[in-house]
This record gives C-alpha cells, structure tokens and sequence, in this order.
C-alpha cells in the first residue's frame, strides 16, 4: 500500500474515534452536563477531523466541519451561548459530519445535502458574532488577542509560577508536500493556552536561491498555562515524522506574563468555580482553556475515562494468539492424558509440573482471550444517533438510556451484535411506542424510553431492550399467525408462546409496511443472528405497559463449554447453554407416539425423546434410553428435547474449530473440536438436531447413507 | 525418485503420482501440501460414501475422501500402511486417501494426451490427461474440480475406469 493509502487508513481509523468523542460531547451538552473541557473536546475532534480531511483534499467535508467548527469555537470562546435548539442542530451537523466521513471513505459520491444545516449554522454563528464588541477576527493573526480589564487591580500580584512550555517547530518539505498546515497547527496550539509566537526567519534564503517546494520557516511558541505534555504533541499528531519538534518545560515568574485573560462574562458553560477574579492569579488563558479547577473537576468525574496508554494491533496477530493458544492448551490435554495412560502418580514431579502447566495455561488463555475483548460501548455508541433518526421519522418522542456499556465481549461478538440491536431498536420505537398524543391519553409521559442494558451474568453476556410502550398485542399476534398458517386456529398457547411467534419467518403484524419495519423480515432474522452466534433470545410483555427483549450470547466464540458425551463408538460434544439436566428414565416414563416416534415423560410434560445413534446414523449406540442417559435440552423456538446417549464423558470447555471451510455444513453438527487424545469430536448443533428430527427419513435415502462407525 | 522423460516440448510440469485400486494417478505438485499415515477418522454424519470423515491436522479439522470410493470401487480398508495426502486448492484444503505414493514425475505437458471420451456417466470431469511413461499409465486429476465436487452432495459418483 503506498504510504499515502496508509495515512488515508490511519486518518480514518482516528476520525471515527474522533467522531464518538464529539457525539459523547454533544450529548453531555444535550443533557446540560457539559464543562468547558467538553466544548473543547467536541471542537478540537471536529478540527482534527477537518484537518485531515483537508489533507487529503476532501473539499465538502472542509467546508462543512470548518462552518460547523466556526460555530463551536464561538461557544468555547464563550460568545455564542447554547440553548437546547442550538444543540439539536449541533447534534444534527455532528452526524452529517459522520456523513461526510463515511462519504469519504468509501469514495461515494453521492450528494449530501448540507446546504440547510449550514445556512442554520451560519446564522447561528453570524448573530452572535455582531453581538461580541470589540474582539477581533483573530483568525488573521497567530494567537488570541488577551482582553485586558482595568476594572480588577488584583490581577497581576504575586502569582504561584506558571507551568508554561517552549516550543521550537521546524517543517521540513514533506510536511508542506503533505497538505499540512502550520498556521492551522499554530492555530490549535494557540487555543490550548496562552501562546507567544515568533517567527524564526533565519533559514530564508534570498530569492534566487528560494526553492518554491522548501521549507524555511520555523517558529518558537512559548506557551503558558495549565497544559500536559501529550496535548501539545496532540497537536503536531499528523506531522510528527516531517517536522523538527522540540517541546520543553520552562518556569515562568508571572510578571514576565504579558499579556492575560478576563472574561467579561462567564460564559454559561464554565462552571462556575471560573471566577476569573479569584483563579485570576492562576489562570492565564484563551477564552475557553480550562483553568486548575475544572481540571480537577474533570480528574475526579473522569477517572474511569483516563487515557491509558494503548497500542494499535492488526487483528491478524491477535487472532494467532489465541489460536496458538488454544493448541496449547489442547496439547497440554494430550500430555495429561498420555501421562495418565503411562500410569504415572500425580504426586510425582511430572503430575506437580502438568498441575501447575495446566493452571498457568488456564491463566494464559484468559488473559488471551481478554485481549480481544472490548467494551460494548463501540456497539451502543451508534445507538443514540439511530433513536435521533427513528424518532424524527416516526414523529414520536423517544429518549434512550444506556448502561453497561463498559461490559466487555469478545470482539467478534461484538461487530455481529450490530445488526441485532439495531432491528430491535426499530422494532421497539416503530411498533412498541406510541405518539405522544396516544402516550398522553394513556396516561403516560409523552416522551417515551427505551432502554439499552448489557452486564455479564452466569458467565455469559445479558442485553435487554426495554421500551414502555404499547406491548404485543396478543390478539393481534394470535390472528395474524393464524392467518398466516403458522398455527392451528385452535391451537392452546401460553403468553409467552404468543410473544415468541413474533420470531417466526415472515410474521409482522405492521398494518402497513413503513419505511422502517414491518416488512416481515425483522425478527426473524434477529433471532437466527443471534443464534448463529451461540446466543438466545427471549420476549416478554405487558400489555399496555411495554416489552422486554432479552438476549444472551457467550462471551466468546471461540471457545464452549461442552458435555462431552459417548454414543456408540463416537465422541459427541453438547453445548452446556443448552442442556437442562441429564437423568436416566424408568421404562414406565418412554411411551410410544405415532409411527416410531418416542415421547419421555419428564414430570408433568411428554417431550419429544430422540436417540443420537438413530439421528446421527452411528452404529452400535444404545437405542433404549433405559440403559443410557438421556440430556435434556432446550432449543430456541422448539421447547424441550430429550436427547438418548450412552455414557457422560465429562464436561469441559472446548475449543471451536469450524470445518465448514473446508467441507460444507452438516446438519446437526455445530462444528468440530480437539479432544486430548487428539481426535476430532463433534460439536452437536441443537436446534439443527430438531430440524432433522422433523425430517422423514425416505427409505431410499437411508440406504444411501454411509452407515458411521461402519468403515472408519 | 525423480522421473523425467526427457523428451518432448512444451513446458515442464511435476506431478506427484499416487495409487489405489491398481490404477495411478497424477496430481499437480503445487496443489499438494503435505503426506501424512492414515489415521483414524471421526465420521461425519449424512455424508456420502467416500467422505471417510474429519481429521486433526495440528489443529486444523481437514474432511478425507477415500479416492477409491469415489471412482466407485468400494472403500477402501485403511491400514496405517494406507496414506493421505493433503490437497490444497482454492481456499479449500482436504485430505485424500490412497493406498500409497509413487513418485515426482517431470512431464512436459506436450506429452500428456487428452483423456478418452467416455459417454457414460460424464464422471472423467476429474482427469484433465493421461501421460503414458513406458508401461505406465499415470492419469492425471483436476485437484480443483475433485476439491469442488466435495461440496456438492453427491451420494455416488465415479470416474471411468
């Protein structure tokens, strides 16, 4: 990849951390729990998201973030005040920014169209802007002009000394080759404190000697105030290879300090510790710079968010991690196994060293498998956005909360994880909550509010989509099945059986099909994601007063807790998730049904019985589950099964290998695993083995089909 | 041993050439990754007969055909003596089981003749040449199409004898 592709890549990678930063900024504005730090952030994201976008020539992208950025830096500088309309509009120019970006990376043309977000930006910029006396457009000079007040005599006595920085920058021809712009890296720099620009001249040639392509100028910064280290290398991020950058600490007595702000008025967003009078004597700043006591303030509320120091890994590598990892871990089986074979004791040195072998691996494979584990923030973060578009289409008020999001799942799970909230967020705001006018003459609240909540539960990961509106509607639910031949008009179901029917291919009870949902292919395919990725899916609800969904999924999909069970000859292995208990029947309690289906009687229930060795066509299984052990399980959507096997082998966590690369997908079979003595075990798939119990079974195939156990 | 003819133009191929069922076959060298003894294999159910099941290959579940079974001469009784080569082609690695492994053949493809037109059952899709080296006769099989028809759920198929 040429090197220009790959900065392209990095750029959009950060602008997508960029772009959640400035949404979570946005929001905290929204609900009023904005700090100045937070006007900063939400700025200083769509600056740098404006700067590389001008880089690589992005022009409408510039354009747009830079009136969108106009408008922020007049809020920071606390000359524009915020009410709830002006921040709707922010929150609408932030997602066209996402637009933009995304528009950009994909190389898309398709038009977007701006041209109303910015008229309403500009008027909001352009209003206020006259409102200001006396401030200068600083956008022509190098550093903020200081308001100096005659009115404070206290200003300017004994001071503590000032942490402030000296910077020397020197481009070199790359970074103007690049696209980079020093004024604009001055400009930031300038916005972080209070700056000192001097140009350094002395490199100019004289003109004959100029090289139009060179580079000349460097400039010396001294830059004052309550600043750290890493926001001043912040700045200088893209150009750090194509730039000398010398960034040191001096001590300043305040007196030397030239120049210093008052605010005329506390801008509304500051809290209001900023009294300039009282902080005067440490603060010396930009407008919106944050002096000591915000950024205590912002220490303390802000801890669980510190930055801690990350680096950037190419999936690939941590992929072979834990692959090489699960190998170990199967290979340590094997050792145990083989030592165990050759009769050795476990007291003795070898069975000490294989204990301790297999803790330290048990450990590793942890920490391995936590490395690819994420927060499922960066699943919910885009859910705020999607309500905001939901509830303008459908006109109705809706207000999302979130919690949990720090829970973490593997990463896999996580990036398939998006669909599936997604649909059931639609579903949740399109069918289940009602207009306001409905909502108000129920007695409800007008706004109505869903709910996102993920937390770890049983060694598995709980998410649940509440919303209060309307419930299913049963009847409705029950007709529409009926109609639809899905079943029987006299069929007796529960509640809870009604609920689930939702999930059925084809279903929808959506009078009419709206832009959004209703085209019958909702729920249904949430539900098979979700089991595709080892998870389950429940509903309940309440008529009237709303409707829960909830979804368990493992942790991780590489990996299973399995029972490990013998039929016949084989090794079978059953996901733990779905077995409900395991038990030997009395002969009294298996009773025939129809042509040579078999029902077990589990206490008051008759649940479908299956032997394995008949499903699965191995030879030598035991077909009288009175002399076996029958597993219960449960399937999505299909209820109960009693599963006949030989003998429980034990129960272990396995590690899943797929084998539908190679081969195909076999019906019943999940995937495959490596046992310690090195054989392959299948995985059973559970709701697979009920599809093939509905089957029938012509003669003519059965013949076909190889008997298992008869040539191996 | 390395066999080459020596004569004949055309460019030079290397085929690694295999038995079982009393017949030789060839298969592009490139196209084989490794030989391994037959172990055991966990049998796959619904599968057709010359799918024998699913082997561990460090860490790598890897479906085995039984080459005999599929050209319909019945299966064949794996000892340890029997061999399986791992193929890969497109993506998609198996192994192939057959009774033993012969040698690296060097033929230029000037010399490999076009297989003889069967009407029957279409099966010779597999033999893309026979290449006639003395009293040999070394068919020469399209890994890729043998990997491809692995998917397709055939219960029986066969190449022409």
């Amino acid at each position: 990849m040429d090197p220009m592709e790959a900065i392209k890549q990095t750029y959009f990678q950060e602008c997508e951390e960029l772009l959640l930063a400035m949404e979570e900024g946005l929001i905290s504005m929204e609900s009023g729990e904005a700090d100045s730090e937070t006007i900063n952030a939400v700025f200083r994201a769509v600056h740098s998201i404006k700067g590389g976008g001008g880089a690589f020539g992005f022009e409408r992208l510039v354009t747009f973030s830079h009136a969108f950025e106009t408008v922020l830096d007049l809020i920071r500088s606390g000359q524009l005040h915020t009410d709830p309309e002006a921040v709707k509009l922010l929150l609408r120019a932030g997602d066209m920014l996402a637009d933009f970006v995304a528009a950009a990376r994909s190389g898309s043309s398709a038009e977007i169209d701006d041209h109303e977000v910015l008229a309403a930006l500009s008027r909001l910029a352009g209003e206020d802007g006259e409102e200001e006396t006396g401030v200068d457009n600083f956008e022509d000079l190098g550093f903020v002009p200081m308001q100096i007040s005659i009115d404070e005599p206290e200003i300017g006595v004994a001071a503590p000394p000032e942490p402030s920085w000296q910077i020397h920058f020197r481009p070199h021809p790359a970074l103007y080759a690049k696209g980079n712009e020093p004024y604009l890296l001055l400009r930031e720099l300038c916005s972080l404190g209070h700056a000192q620009v001097t140009a350094d001249l002395s490199a100019v040639p004289l003109l004959n000697e100029l090289d139009p392509e060179g580079a000349y100028l460097a400039w010396d910064i001294v830059l004052t105030g309550a600043i750290e280290r890493p926001q001043i290398e912040d700045v200088f991020d893209f150009v750090i290879g194509s730039c000398d950058l010398e960034i040191s600490e001096r001590i300043e007595a305040p007196d030397t300090i030239d120049a210093f702000v008052a605010q005329d008025e506390p801008p509304p967003i500051l809290p209001v510790e900023a009294d300039p009078l009282t902080e005067s004597a440490a603060v010396i700043a930009a407008a919106a710079a944050p002096d000591t006591h915000p950024a205590e303030k912002r220490e303390a509320a802000n801890s669980e968010t510190a930055v801690k120091p990350t680096i950037r890994v190419d999936l690939d590598k941590v992929d072979r991690l834990v692959n090489l990892v699960g190998e170990l871990v199967i290979t340590q089986a094997m050792v145990a196994v083989s030592v165990n074979d050759a009769g050795m004791a476990r007291s003795t040195p070898l069975g000490n060293g294989l204990v301790e072998l297999e803790q330290l691996l048990r450990e590793l494979q942890e920490g391995v498998m936590a490395i690819r584990t994420q927060p499922v923030k960066s699943v919910f973060q885009r859910m705020p956005r999607l309500v905001r578009e939901l509830a303008a289409q459908t006109g109705k008020e809706v207000r999302l909360v979130l919690a949990g999001e720090g829970t973490e799942v593997d990463k896999t799970v996580i990036e398939r994880l998006g669909e599936p909230l997604t649909h059931m967020l639609r579903n949740a705001i399109d069918h289940g909550l009602e207009t306001p006018e409905e909502r108000v003459a129920a007695g409800k609240p007008r706004e109505g509010v869903v709910t996102l909540t993920a937390e770890h539960r049983g060694g598995r990961i709980v998410i649940e989509v509440t919303d209060d509106g309307r419930g299913i509607n049963r009847e409705r639910v029950r007709a529409k099945a009926i109609e639809k031949g899905l079943i029987a008009p006299n069929a007796a179901l529960s509640d809870e059986d009604i609920d689930n029917l939702i999930f059925l291919p084809g279903f929808s009870t959506a009078s009419q099909v709206s832009n959004i949902s209703g085209r019958g292919v909702g729920m249904d395919v949430v539900r098979r994601n979700i089991v595709d990725l080892g998870g389950r899916i429940v509903i309940s609800s309440l008529p009237g007063k709303g409707s829960r969904f909830v979804l368990t999924l493992p942790l991780t999909l590489a990996v299973l807790d399995g029972m490990v069970v013998a039929v016949g000859d084989q090794t079978f292995v059953l996901p733990l998730s779905h077995v409900i208990e395991s038990f030997r029947p009395k002969p009294e309690d298996v009773q025939l049904f129809g042509t040579g289906r078999r029902l077990l009687r589990v206490r008051n229930t008759y649940v479908p019985l299956v032997a394995i060795c008949d499903l699965l066509h191995v030879d030598g299984g035991e077909r009288d589950p009175t002399k076996g052990v029958v597993i219960l399980v449960e399937c999505d959507g299909a209820g109960t099964l009693a599963l006949a096997i030989d003998t429980i082998l034990g129960q272990r966590q396995v590690v899943i290998k797929s084998f539908e690369g190679n081969y195909q997908h076999v019906d019943g079979i999940a995937a495959a695993t490596i046992l310690g003595d090195g054989r392959v075990a299948l995985i059973l798939d559970v709701d697979g083995l009920v599809s093939l119990c509905r089957e029938d079974i012509s003669s003519s195939r059965q013949s076909q089909i190889q008997k298992i156990g008869a040539a191996a | 041993m390395n066999m080459d003819t020596g004569s004949g133009t055309g460019t030079r191929l290397q085929f690694i050439t295999f038995r079982t069922g009393e017949q030789e076959f060839g298969a592009d060298i490139m196209t084989i990754r490794e030989i391994r003894g037959w172990t055991q294999t966990t049998p796959l159910p619904h599968a057709p007969q010359h799918v024998r099941g699913v082997i561990n290959l460090r860490g790598v579940v890897l479906p085995v055909v039984d080459l005999r079974a599929r050209l319909g001469r019945g299966q064949t009784e794996a000892s340890s003596k029997h061999v399986i080569i791992v193929v890969q082609c497109a993506e998609r690695t198996m192994g192939l089981l057959v009774d033993a492994v012969s040698d690296i053949l060097t033929v230029s493809s000037s010399e490999i003749q076009p297989p003889p037109e069967l009407a029957s059952d279409g099966g010779s899709s597999f033999a893309t040449g026979i290449a006639v080296l003395d009293d040999r006769m070394v068919t020469i099989l399209d890994m890729a199409a043998l990997s491809k028809s692995l998917v397709e759920s055939a219960a029986t198929d066969s190449l022409a004898a």
